[in-house]
């Protein structure tokens, strides 16, 4: 038997293709006579719109047509709907208000698209955006998040009573029980930062008609293949099968490129058809951060109740989610928020309300964190407060009201983004939070080092807290997997890859099963013609689901294998192995046949077959969890701050994380890397701006900043446990952002406890240096 | 993100590129590296109606040093290129410096020494390191030529003395004196980012450890660089004290700089970081002096 390929770090079999510029992205993608698409997009952030005059950009040479809603007729509509509310919360309140692809009658915020150019080039099409008049009344801007639900606030879908978009409350236990026998209760205002999910790609989308053969061929950067497949289908009104949508080499996604029914997915390919032209838009870094989508933006009023001994009674959250102009994700990110904030300790007494509010600012949807990282920085901050007014240690504080291992597996009673209850399905919570302890040294440095510290004047700080990740949620994925005639195995899926590293991963599970090298295994993802059925990157969840769907296909296809040649070897299925390419007897290694040749004779072109007989080596399989499952860690963070020009230095960063099985461990801390580079970007340098007029401030690079590599710290110490989740047979919890939910909530901690005996008392998740520096004077009284 | 239509001309001499400048008038703009003209225009924040690109002008690219000690450089020697020439860093290790702090390498490949003089961003290097050299700046037409010190160079953001017609041929520093220590001090969000305040200093002490000369030049805390001079007046002819420093800061702070509230730090922040900066700038250029 050949060794395990699960938990080995291969080097990723796609590596070599990209590192030496042979990717095939889709601004590589070119037809001869293909035309550019440029989206006009409003200036104004809320508006009702009289007239859009394009007769002059018509006119420009080289211009082939321009588009608003009204020339759209009837093809005109709103969304659908993305993800539902979920039905199983009672009493919830949801008004569905999807995505509009160009505004008709009414501009809800500014980016949004209001007429497109088709022209020779982009550079034209860009030209032409300039003669495109707007004639609107301008309505005034509705921004800040807890003013939209006053009762003179401007309404932004003016159908309905009131900005709100919904409200949720879900309860375990009692919360004025819990607050009656408290000894404190304390309550915040926290405030979670507006950041965007920039990749380092931005979206495109290529629609190219086949008029003899009615087929619409789409290359697009989507998170979701077969969604947006579908969108598209029942737009135009065709068949699942006359489509097919594939996704290219992808430069990155974390959350809004899973969305459709945008300008793109709706408009282009209405236009490809309509023109009988190759269609081709490719997204630029202003509208990306104009028009795609973003996250973050919450306003809590949180308060937690404990006796005098640290232990707590309950926890209350009422917060406003802004969810921008629209609401076509559903309730996803805020019911993240809900089940995250009780999700490592014991929290007899929680109750949870959500007040989703429309404001005129972008479309909000998951972004790499996706509401978790809030819960997280919601509960850990309630600690660090409840902490100081108790006079405990932090870490203390955690360690009496975590959740002992034995609990595991852990109903929560709260609804989750899957619609079911939230399970934290395995795992060794008090493990993770004393790795990290002793790797940081934490009693060291705050016995020993940060007083000497102290008495230089120098101000570092440290930070240790728990975090959990809500991952690999349903409802399914399937794959399949064929051995084909030369001995080299195909995995077919329709999921999508933007850098996870899947064409390595996938194939070492099937690696596993089928006894070949990983790198005689090619993987498809996200082609629509090669495969029907899945539904995307999101939420942590390939390669849970898409890889156990791939495992189990690859234990049939063993099967099969195993079948034919206990036939053809005349041997028992027992005393087979599958090893090395071949099928052999395991105690006579030369009496083998391999597998091409099985692969051949399992497809029969002539004579009779048995009943039942599939041909091929080959299988499907689909995989849908029960529920997600719960990935979970502990950070820990020495920061050192130069008090006279708040700049902050990542001195130690230490991260203990269990994912569960770790298919590719090298993959898994490359995972952790970025996430954790998002984090620190989270806490100290993204911070998407809107002005009083709901212009965005923040709508390039220059502005909006981000870590660069040159920013970060030399060195994530990075620590594992490995306890297999029990929902899926390899054992696997997704890892995609462990790192983006942990670092704010450490980062604030650990700020706050470099200025000894000052009271900085954050309360928000971005503490820019200009920011640190006016709370610093603020607790010096200055 | 394309830049509107325009006209592009690449004139191989100086004397085509000068024939040229005269023919467009206004309608005319200098292309130099590109690193900061490019994106404005992808932005569609410039849109020049032709640009002359001397990227071909092989006779503007050079580093010489001067009889006097000093160094004369092409406007379109790259910043890499001053980076890592060896005279430089021997007669002006603080310009070096100074370089290495411009955005990221590949950028620095790029951007040349005069084009980032010649446009005058308020946030950049290489202005304030010509006016605290007291750089001489030769600018030819196709008239003739003349020299404007970097001091009277500067006029707005994003604005110089420079006509339609003109351009900036040559940048000439004078020699350091003996005894000469400087610094540079800057604190910006990213590494190779905008700073958000920015100071170069040098600093001359006779042989008493007296200062001749005190310079402090400011950036991006103004419309244009900033030659600060309170330090000169209180240090000149006296051993530099680290109490005259801290006032001589705190002064510069409040009194001779023009930041501004922006996204990234308020008005308050910033001048506080000038204070500190200028502190720091001072210090660490006496020092320099007396090694």
């Amino acid at each position: 038997m050949t060794e395990s390929t699960i938990s080995k770090s291969f080097k990723r079999n796609e590596d070599p293709r990209l590192l030496t510029g042979n990717g095939n992205y889709i601004d590589d993608i070119d037809f001869p006579g293909m035309l550019h698409v440029a989206i006009k997009r409003s200036d104004y952030a809320h508006a009702r719109i009289k007239k859009i005059d394009t007769e002059e950009a018509k006119k420009i040479p080289g211009v082939v047509a321009v588009y608003t809603a009204e020339d759209l007729g009837d093809y005109w509509r709103p969304g659908p709907l993305q993800v539902p509310p979920p039905t199983a919360i009672k009493g919830s309140v949801f008004h569905a208000r999807p995505l509009e692809c160009i505004a008709k009658h009414k501009i809800r915020f500014s980016g949004e698209p209001v007429a497109v150019v088709v022209a020779e080039s982009r550079y034209i099409a860009e030209d032409a955006l300039d003669f495109i008049y707007l004639d609107v009344e301008p309505l005034q801007y509705v921004g800040e998040l807890e003013k939209t639900l006053d009762p003179d606030a401007p309404l932004i879908h003016e159908d309905l009573e009131s900005n709100l978009a919904a409200d949720v409350v879900q309860e375990v236990g009692s919360w004025e029980k819990a607050a009656a026998e408290a000894d404190v209760v304390i309550k915040k205002r926290i405030v979670t930062n507006h950041v965007a999910g920039a990749a380092l790609e931005n979206r495109g989308l290529i629609a190219v008609w086949d008029d003899n053969f009615k087929i619409l061929n789409v290359w697009a950067t989507t998170q979701g293949p077969i969604p947006m497949r579908n969108s598209i289908a029942r737009y135009l009104g065709l068949m699942e099968n006359q489509i097919r949508l594939m996704n290219p080499d992808i430069g990155g996604g974390f959350g809004p490129k899973i969305m459709s029914s945008q300008i793109d997915d709706v408009v282009v390919p209405w236009i490809a058809m309509k023109l009988k032209k190759p269609i081709k838009w490719v997204e630029d870094r202003r509208e990306n951060f104009l028009g795609t989508t973003s996250e973050r933006d919450q306003v809590h009023y949180a308060e937690i109740a404990l006796k005098n001994d640290g232990t707590i009674l309950g926890v209350k959250d009422v917060f406003y989610h802004n969810t921008g102009a629209y609401n076509p994700y559903g309730m996803t990110i805020p019911l993240n928020t809900q089940t995250h904030v009780i999700s490592i300790y014991n929290i007899p007494n929680y109750y949870t309300q959500i007040k989703m509010v429309f404001t005129n600012q972008m479309v909000v949807t998951p972004v790499r964190g996706a509401g978790r990282s809030h819960g997280i920085f919601v509960m850990e901050r309630l600690l660090d407060f409840a902490a100081k007014e108790l006079g405990m240690d932090p870490v203390e504080l955690r360690r009496k009201n975590i959740l002992p291992p034995e609990k595991l597996p852990f109903r929560t009673g709260v609804i989750g983004q899957d619609f079911v209850e939230n399970v934290l399905d395995s795992g060794n919570y008090p493990l993770a939070l004393e790795k990290t302890v002793d790797a940081i040294e934490y009693e060291k440095f705050k016995k020993e080092i940060q007083p000497k510290l102290r008495a230089e004047g120098k101000n570092k700080g440290i930070g240790v807290i728990m975090f959990t990740e809500g991952t690999a949620v349903g409802p399914y994925e399937g794959a399949k997997v064929m051995v084909g005639v030369t001995g080299k195995v195909n995995i077919v899926c329709a999921y999508s890859n933007q850098g996870q590293g899947h064409y390595t991963t996938l194939a070492q599970i099937a690696a596993n099963q089928l006894g070949v090298d990983i790198k005689d295994i090619s993987v498809v993802i996200g082609d629509t013609g090669q495969w029907q059925w899945g539904v995307g990157a999101f939420a942590s969840r390939g390669i849970t689901l898409v890889g156990t769907a791939v495992h189990q296909a690859s234990v049939k296809v063993r099967e099969k294998a195993l079948e034919l040649a206990s036939k053809l070897l005349n041997t028992p299925k027992d005393e087979l192995e599958v090893a090395d390419g071949v099928v052999r007897v395991a105690d006579v290694p030369e009496h083998f046949i391999s597998l091409g040749e099985l692969a051949m004779r399992a497809n029969p072109t002539r004579g009779t077959v048995e009943e039942g007989m599939e041909p091929g080596l080959e299988a499907a399989s689909y995989y849908g969890p029960p529920h997600g499952a719960t990935g979970y860690g502990c950070l820990g963070l020495i920061l050192d701050i130069d008090p006279e020009t708040a700049k902050v230095k990542i001195e130690r960063l230490v991260i203990t994380d269990d994912c569960g099985t770790n298919i590719n461990p090298m993959i898994v801390d490359g995972q952790i890397h970025g996430g954790l580079q998002m984090g620190i970007g989270e806490a100290f340098y993204e911070n998407l701006v809107y002005d009083d007029y709901g212009q965005l401030v923040t709508a390039s690079f220059m502005d909006y900043l981000f870590p660069q590599a040159t920013d970060m710290p030399e060195k994530f110490e990075i620590k594992h446990l490995v306890t297999p989740s029990p929902l899926n047979p390899l054992g696997i919890k997704g890892i995609g952002e462990a790192g983006a939910i942990c670092v704010p909530a450490c980062f604030m901690q650990a700020l706050e406890d470099a200025f000894e005996g000052m009271d900085l008392d954050i309360t928000q998740s971005f503490m820019g240096p200009s920011k640190l520096f006016h709370y610093v004077q603020k607790a010096k009284g200055a | 993100m394309k830049p509107a239509p325009f006209d592009y001309y690449a004139p191989t001499s100086l004397s085509e590129a000068l024939d040229k400048l005269t023919e467009l008038g206004y309608s005319g703009k200098v292309l130099a590296g590109g690193q900061s003209l490019i994106p404005a225009m992808n932005f569609r924040m410039a849109r020049p109606t032709a640009l002359v690109d001397l990227g071909k002008v092989k006779e503007l690219s050079y580093i010489k040093p001067t009889a006097d000690g000093g160094m004369a450089i092409g406007t379109m020697t790259r910043d890499s290129v001053v980076e890592e020439d060896l005279l430089v860093s021997e007669r002006f290790p603080i310009l070096v410096k100074t370089i290495k702090h411009i955005a990221h390498k590949q950028i620095r490949n790029r951007g040349t020494f005069g084009g980032a003089i010649a446009h005058a961003d308020p946030a950049a290097q290489l202005p304030a390191a010509a006016l605290l050299l007291d750089a001489n700046l030769k600018v030819l037409s196709k008239a003739g030529e003349r020299w404007v010190k970097a001091v009277d160079f500067f006029i707005g953001p994003f604005m110089t003395v420079l006509e339609p017609e003109e351009l900036l041929a040559e940048v000439v520093l004078p020699p350091l004196a003996p005894r000469t220590g400087a610094s540079y001090q800057q604190v910006s969000r990213q590494k190779g980012g905008y700073a958000q305040a920015a100071v170069i200093s040098t600093v001359t002490l006779d042989g008493a450890d007296r200062v001749k000369e005190a310079r402090v030049a400011l950036f991006s805390v103004g419309e244009y660089p900033l030659l600060a001079s309170k330090p000169n007046q209180v240090l000149a002819g006296q051993v530099p004290t680290a109490e005259a420093i801290e006032e001589i800061a705190a002064y510069v702070a409040k009194n001779e700089c023009d930041p501004g509230t922006d996204i990234h730090g308020t008005e308050e922040y910033r001048r506080n970081l000038v204070h500190v900066l200028v502190r720091r700038a001072l210090t660490e250029a006496v020092q320099q002096a007396k090694k």
